[in-house]
């Protein structure tokens, strides 16, 4: 069972109540507010108030929200679909559960704003397959909706607002994450990303013109409709409004999701999870999932949002918070790493589906002793060979992490090849 | 396949703008059945959905989900990705492996377990965990492993 958290703020506020997923406690605490709101302005109006919301999307690369919306073509006959992502993979994120298993009603208020806003009359809840309960909520969710005629056709009682939801599951691969394989998979195929362009709004799930956001982005938008575009920009930084659920996981003392404006330090961020396990110093933390890399101990009182991370070479991504203590060997760490890349690379281009090999193979021979000078510099060649070089970006976020851990802890593995075996012997098992 | 399922499947297709929109939900129908899906049921779905059996095939064999040789009764899997890991969840493997005597990816003399690894389930903030039969048991230690697995018929 998920543990909710105690830091709340708008989105978390009632899940430790598990009514809030039914019908009646929603609309009791405020629910489907934003969405009356909505339906009482024309479609444009609500893009533009998501637009100067500056909502940033929270599936990892913190796309303008209302920005997305206002792709979808405006004169067209075929039929427009959404899709909500919650596929979420991303190791150490798990922010998207939460909200899945504790507020569905939030993020199904949002599908339907978003389907007024962009005129979109089918919307797909694509969840990965392994994601057996946030799958039931939603279902179940799904289902007290359309009983109470707040999907289906005339939405809310207004004429011609149909809107038909339909909750799919995925089968177990980390690349259905990313917009356009999931989109593939979605159709009954592999999960092998599309070249862009033609994007989504264009040419998008089935051919027809297609809006992808993630869980946490739906569900924002009820409460920037009901409660304003002032509001909601009173959480966090200009650049990135409203709150987040960081997760923090690894050697704390409380693992969990707290739910915190964007751009708090990210000293409190880890604070809440109660420090680092055991008084132990800290060694490195990664800020958003593991795609995003790596920090030091220097880089403790940045804010955590992506303007403030990616001057440190690093971003929020999706706000996975990976805490590693002094015990840690980073060349396990790379291990782990570059083994979840290599198995998840789809496969379609070579740099991607070789490279990410190789690096695992490198990572392995060194952390056993049996690296050279050599293979340090294959670490810096093949990262830098994959980077930008790939139809979609799975391999700049196999090849950034390893960066990362090089630029950092080039240490870690230089001693490993000095002394010909791993120099930490407390370190976590491999 | 047997009626059912294939009642079931034909239900999918409206859901769809394209029926084979509908193939990845129709393949767990067809391994809810019998537990895997082998190359005559790949056949048979792909008759159903007018697409050639390989384009089936590449389908079942790009999730890790679908299964295509016949498995265990129980499936245990332990996630083994960074944030499970710095909190002992190879340890916690490793355990598993000499408590049931099968390594990774093994099933068990008597049929009885599949255990396998797999990468983050996002369960991060409870790990480290495994999944029995789908369902997430979190907050492990080997000893409440071990209770969970011997439990399972």
């Amino acid at each position: 069972m998920i543990i909710v958290p105690y830091v709340t703020g708008y989105l978390s506020e009632h899940y430790a109540d598990d009514d809030f997923r039914t019908l009646s406690a929603y609309k009791a605490k405020g629910g489907f507010e934003g969405l009356k709101k909505a339906l009482a302005m024309e479609p444009e109006e609500v893009v533009e108030i998501m637009k100067s919301a500056g909502l940033r999307g929270r599936g990892g690369a913190g796309f303008n929200a209302g920005m997305k919306w206002s792709f979808m073509p405006k004169d067209t006959d075929r039929p427009k679909v959404l899709v909500c992502n919650g596929d979420e993979s991303e190791p150490g994120s798990f922010k998207d559960r939460l909200i899945m298993e504790r507020g569905p009603l939030q993020i199904l208020e949002g599908i339907l704003i978003a389907a007024w806003a962009v005129g979109a009359s089918k919307a797909f809840i694509y969840i990965r397959g392994e994601y057996k309960e946030p799958i039931r909520c939603l279902e179940a969710a799904v289902k007290e909706l359309y009983g109470a005629r707040l999907c289906g056709e005339n939405v809310m009682g207004k004429k011609g607002f149909n809107i038909d939801i339909v909750v799919h599951s995925g089968a177990g691969a980390y690349i259905c994450g990313e917009e356009t394989g999931l989109l593939e998979s979605l159709e009954g195929k592999k999960g092998q990303p599309r070249k862009k362009p033609p994007f989504p709004a264009q040419f998008g799930a089935f051919g027809l013109p297609t809006t992808v956001n993630n869980i946490e982005t739906f569900a924002h938008a009820p409460y920037i409709l009901d409660r304003g575009v002032d509001w909601f920009r009173g959480f966090g930084t200009e650049k990135s409004p409203g709150t987040t659920l960081y997760g923090v996981s690894g050697h704390v003392e409380r693992p969990g999701l707290f739910e915190l404006p964007l751009g708090t330090p990210l000293r409190e961020v880890i604070g809440h999870a109660g420090g680092v396990r055991g008084g132990r110093r800290l060694k490195g933390v990664i800020p958003g999932g593991m795609s995003m890399p790596i920090l030091t101990p220097n880089d403790i009182d940045v804010p955590m949002a992506d303007e403030f991370l990616s001057e440190r070479g690093t971003h929020l991504g999706t706000g996975g918070v990976m805490v590693m203590d002094e015990t840690t060997c980073m060349v396990r760490v790379a291990c782990v790493v570059s083994y979840f890349f290599r198995d998840e690379s789809c496969g379609q281009c070579t740099q991607c589906r070789e490279g990410t090999g190789w690096i695992n193979k490198i990572c392995e021979r060194i952390e056993q002793g049996r690296g050279t000078q050599q293979d340090m510099k294959l670490l810096e060649d093949v990262p830098a060979m994959m980077e930008g070089q790939t139809i979609c970006a799975f391999a700049d976020a196999a090849a950034w992490p390893i960066q990362g851990l090089m630029r950092h802890f080039r240490d870690d593995f230089e001693a490993h090849i000095r002394e010909h075996k791993c120099p930490y012997p407390e370190s976590f098992e491999l | 396949m047997q009626a059912q399922t294939l009642q079931k499947i034909e239900a999918l297709f409206e859901k769809y703008p394209q029926k084979r929109g509908a193939l990845l939900p129709a393949i767990y129908l067809v391994q809810a059945e019998k537990g895997h899906v082998d190359s005559d049921a790949a056949r048979e779905l792909a008759e159903l959905f007018e697409l050639q059996p390989v384009d089936v095939w590449e389908v079942l064999t790009f999730y890790n989900m679908f299964y295509t040789a016949p498995q265990g009764r129980h499936h245990v899997y332990v996630c083994t990705n960074l944030p499970c890991s710095l909190r002992g969840a190879r340890s916690l493997l490793k355990g598993i492996e000499s408590h049931l005597g099968v390594h990774c990816g093994q099933t068990t003399a008597d049929g009885r377990i599949t255990l396998g690894h797999e990468e983050c389930l996002g369960s991060c903030g409870t790990a480290p965990m495994m999944r029995v039969d789908g369902e997430y048991v979190e907050n492990l230690d080997l000893v409440e492993a071990k209770r969970v697995i011997d439990g399972l018929d």
